[in-house]
C-alpha cells in the first residue's frame, strides 16, 4: 500500500514560563493512502498538537517542532517555505476541528467559508464556486443547500456546523483529512451521523482520514488503524482489531475496561484509570505510565520502553506486554 | 427594523428631558446670573436696580418652574430662544458655529480611524517586536502630549518648513470659509486642528484595536482560516478585523459627540470660532438659555451616535438583530 504520511521520530514542545512542555516527544506512525488511522488518548496527552504539526499549525511562540520528519507524498512538510505549506493545507491535508461551534467565523457567511478555498486554491470564479458549494452542502446532507449558503453559523445547529465542516474538509479534494475529536462536542445520536458520514465519504473519495478521539468504541467501528497515546508517545499501535482484542499495554487495557463495550455482555463494572496524567514539563527516567499501572516492575522506572512488535502489525511499548493478564482476550 | 428605530426614538425621550432638567438646575446652582455678570463682573459698582431691570427684562425673576415650563415649551415648539448674552437667536450662534465643529469632529475621526485601525493591526501582527513597542509608544504620546503643546508645534512646524520650502511662512487661516465655497481654503483651515485631535483620539481606539485583535487571533475560527491555506493577509482582513471592529466601533461612537463641543483647547490655538469655544464664553457668562442649548445640542449627537453604533453592531455582527 502506498503510504502518504510518514511521521518520525516527531517532538513538538512548548516553551512556557513553567517549564518545557513535550506535547509531543518522540511519535512514528504512517499513513496509507484511503485508509483511516485513530489516535486515541485521554484529554492532554498531545493528540491535537501531534495533529497541528503536521500543518504546522503549533503557535510559535511557545511553541515549536523540535526534532523529528514529517513526510507527505514525498513532500518534507518541515522543510517547506510559507508559501509552500499553504498550498498543502486546506488543499491536500484538511482539517475538520473538535469545535464546530467556534471553529466557523460568526461573521461570514457559509456560503464565503466554502468558496474561499475554492477560489483560493483552485482559482475558481466566484459563480462556479458558489455552485460547487452548494454541491457540497448537498454531499454531506444538507438540505436546501442554496439557501444554507446564505446563512451564518449561527443559524445552524452543532451538526450541522460539523457537517459545514466536512464539506469545507472535503471542499478542494485533499488527499487526507485530519479530523480533531470532530464528535465530542455533539449530542450521541448527532456524533453517529457525522461518523457515518465521514467514514462513507472519505471511504467512497478515497481520502485518508486521521481521527483523534478518546473513545475507543469510535474506533473500533471506524479505523483499520490506532496509535494509541499516552503522555506524547504512542505506546501502542496495531490495527483496530488487534487493539480491541489483544490490547497489550496496561494503559490500553484500562482505557478498554473504562468503556461500556457493546458487543459483550455487561459482566463487569466499568473501571475508569486510577490518578492523573503525569505533568508533561517533568518526566522522569521510566515510562510515564508507571504510577497508574498495576503491572509496573522495577525496570519501569529506570528504562523507558520502546515498541516493540507483539505480533505482525501490532507493537506496544510496554516491559511487562508479554506477562500482562488478558481478560478481554478470554472473553473474545 | 423600523419598528427598532421608533423604539428607539421613543426611547431617547426620557434620556432628553433628564438631560434637560439636569442642566437647567445644575446652571442655576451657581451663584450669580447673567445681568450681575454684564454689569458687575469686573468688580466694578453696578446699579442694583438696572441689574434688577435686566433680570426682569430676561424673565430671570419669573418662578423657576415656570422658567422651565418656557424651556419645555421651546423644545415643544422647536423655538431654542434668544442668547441671554447677546440677544442673538442661539439658532443662529450654533449655526454659525455647528458648521466648523461638525467638520473638524468628522474629519477627527477620519484622521483617528486612519491612525488606529492600521497602526493596532501592525501592532498586534508584530506583538512584543520593535514596531509593536513603537506604536504604542507613539499611540500612548498621543494621550500623554497636552494638545495645546501638539498644536502649537503643529503650527511651528508649518510655519517653519514652508518658510524653508517656499520662502514665505505660511500657516492655517483663520476666517473660516465653508467647504462649499472654497473647498481647498476649508481644508488647509481644519484639516491641521483635524490631525492635532485625530491622533489624540487616535490612541485609545489604537490600544483597543491592538488588543481586540490579538483575542480575536487566538479563536478557534482564525486557526480553521489558517488551516485552509489562506494568505495570512485575508486572514487579518476578512477573518480577523470584522469581528475585531466591535468594541473599536463603540469607541469612535462615544468621542465623536465628545468632539462636537469638546474641543476648547484646540480652537484657542488654531483660533476657531467653533463650539468649543462658545461653550466656555456661555458657561463664563452665566448664559443660561445658551448653556441649556449647548448641552443639548451635545446630549442629541450623543444619542444618534449610540444609534448609529448599535447599527453599526448589527451590521458588522450578523448574530445581533433588533426587531
Ligand atoms: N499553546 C500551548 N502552550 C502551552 N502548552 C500547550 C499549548 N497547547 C498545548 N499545550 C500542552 O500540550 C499538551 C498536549 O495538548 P493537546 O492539546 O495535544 O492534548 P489532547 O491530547 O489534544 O487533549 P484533548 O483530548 O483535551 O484535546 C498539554 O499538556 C497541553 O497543556
Ligand atoms: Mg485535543
Amino acid at each position: 500500500m502506498a503510504k502518504i504520511l510518514e511521521i518520525e521520530n516527531l517532538q513538538t514542545q512548548f516553551f512556557t514560563s513553567a517549564g518545557t512542555v513535550r506535547a509531543v516527544d518522540g511519535i512514528t506512525y504512517t499513513v496509507n493512502r484511503g485508509e483511516t488511522v485513530a489516535i486515541v488518548g485521554e484529554s492532554g496527552c498531545g493528540k491535537s498538537v501531534s495533529a497541528l504539526s503536521i500543518l504546522r499549525l503549533i503557535p510559535d511562540p511557545p511553541g515549536r517542532v523540535v526534532g523529528g520528519s514529517i513526510r507527505f507524498m514525498g513532500m518534507d512538510i518541515l522543510a517547506l517555505s510559507d508559501a509552500e505549506i499553504r498550498k498543502v493545507r486546506g488543499r491536500r491535508i484538511a482539517m475538520v476541528f473538535q469545535e464546530p461551534m467556534t471553529s466557523l467565523n460568526p461573521v461570514l457567511t457559509i456560503g464565503r467559508q466554502l468558496t474561499e478555498t475554492l477560489e483560493h486554491h483552485l482559482g475558481m470564479a466566484r459563480e462556479a464556486a458558489n455552485a460547487r458549494a452548494a454541491e457540497l452542502l448537498g454531499m454531506v446532507g444538507i438540505s436546501d443547500p442554496e439557501r444554507r449558503l446564505t446563512q451564518y453559523p449561527h443559524h445552524l445547529s452543532g451538526g450541522m456546523r460539523q457537517r459545514v465542516m466536512i464539506a469545507m474538509a472535503l471542499s478542494c479534494e485533499p488527499e487526507l483529512i485530519i479530523a480533531d475529536e470532530p464528535t465530542t462536542a455533539l449530542d450521541v445520536t448527532i456524533q453517529a451521523q457525522i461518523l457515518e458520514l465521514m467514514r462513507d465519504l472519505t471511504k467512497r473519495l478515497g481520502v485518508a482520514l486521521i481521527i483523534i478521539t478518546h473513545n475507543l468504541g469510535v474506533v473500533a467501528r471506524y479505523a483499520d488503524r490506532v496509535n494509541v497515546m499516552y503522555a506524547g508517545k504512542i505506546i501502542e499501535q496495531g490495527s483496530a482489531l488487534q487493539i480491541y482484542h489483544q490490547p497489550s499495554h496496561p494503559y490500553t487495557l484500562g482505557l478498554l475496561k473504562s468503556v461500556p463495550r457493546l458487543d459483550q455482555p455487561r459482566k463487569e463494572k466499568l473501571d475508569p484509570i486510577q490518578g492523573q496524567p503525569p505533568d508533561l514539563t517533568r518526566l522522569g527516567a521510566g515510562c510515564a505510565f508507571r504510577p497508574r499501572c498495576r503491572y509496573a516492575v522495577e525496570r519501569c522506572a529506570n528504562e523507558i520502553p520502546a515498541l516493540e512488535p507483539v505480533s505482525e502489525g501490532h507493537t506496544s511499548a510496554c516491559w511487562q506486554k508479554d506477562s500482562l493478564d488478558q481478560p478481554l482476550r478470554d472473553a473474545s | 427594523m423600523y419598528n427598532y428605530i421608533i423604539k428607539r426614538l421613543i426611547l431617547t425621550i426620557p434620556t432628553l428631558f433628564g438631560a434637560a432638567v439636569l442642566v437647567f438646575v445644575l446652571m442655576r446652582l451657581v451663584p450669580g446670573d447673567v445681568c450681575e455678570v454684564r454689569m458687575a463682573g469686573f468688580g466694578t459698582f453696578a446699579d442694583p436696580e438696572a441689574i434688577e431691570i435686566c433680570r426682569e427684562n430676561l424673565g430671570l425673576n419669573d418662578p423657576v418652574l415656570v422658567q422651565f415650563g418656557q424651556v419645555m415649551w421651546g423644545y415643544l415648539t422647536l423655538d431654542l430662544g434668544v442668547s441671554m448674552w447677546t440677544g442673538q437667536p442661539i439658532v443662529d450662534e450654533i449655526g454659525l458655529r455647528f458648521q466648523l465643529s461638525l467638520e473638524i469632529a468628522i474629519l477627527a475621526t477620519l484622521v483617528a480611524i486612519l491612525i488606529a485601525i492600521p497602526l493596532g493591526t501592525i501592532s498586534a501582527i508584530k506583538q512584543d517586536t520593535w514596531i509593536d513597542y513603537v506604536v504604542r509608544a507613539f499611540s500612548i504620546a498621543g494621550i500623554a502630549m497636552p494638545s495645546f503643546w501638539l498644536g502649537i508645534m503643529i503650527i511651528l512646524g508649518l510655519l517653519i518648513t514652508t518658510q524653508a520650502l517656499f520662502g514665505t511662512p505660511w500657516m492655517p487661516p483663520i476666517v473660516y470659509v465653508s467647504p462649499f465655497e472654497d473647498p481647498l481654503g476649508n481644508l488647509a483651515q481644519v484639516f491641521w486642528p483635524a490631525v492635532a485631535t485625530g491622533y489624540r483620539y487616535s490612541a485609545v481606539a489604537t490600544r483597543m484595536t491592538r488588543s481586540t485583535l490579538l483575542e480575536v487571533l487566538r479563536e478557534d475560527y482564525v486557526r480553521t482560516a489558517r488551516a485552509k491555506g489562506l494568505l495570512e493577509k485575508i486572514i487579518i482582513n476578512r477573518h480577523a478585523l470584522k469581528n475585531a471592529m466591535l468594541p473599536v466601533v463603540t469607541i469612535f461612537g462615544i468621542e465623536f459627540a465628545f468632539l462636537i463641543g469638546g474641543l476648547v483647547v484646540t480652537e484657542q490655538v488654531f483660533n476657531l470660532n467653533g463650539l468649543g469655544k462658545l461653550f466656555v464664553e456661555s458657561v463664563l457668562t452665566l448664559d443660561f438659555t445658551m448653556t441649556q442649548q449647548l448641552v443639548m445640542l451635545v446630549v442629541v449627537i450623543f444619542v444618534f451616535m449610540n444609534f448609529l453604533v448599535d447599527l453599526l453592531y448589527a451590521w458588522l455582527d450578523p448574530r445581533i438583530r433588533y426587531g
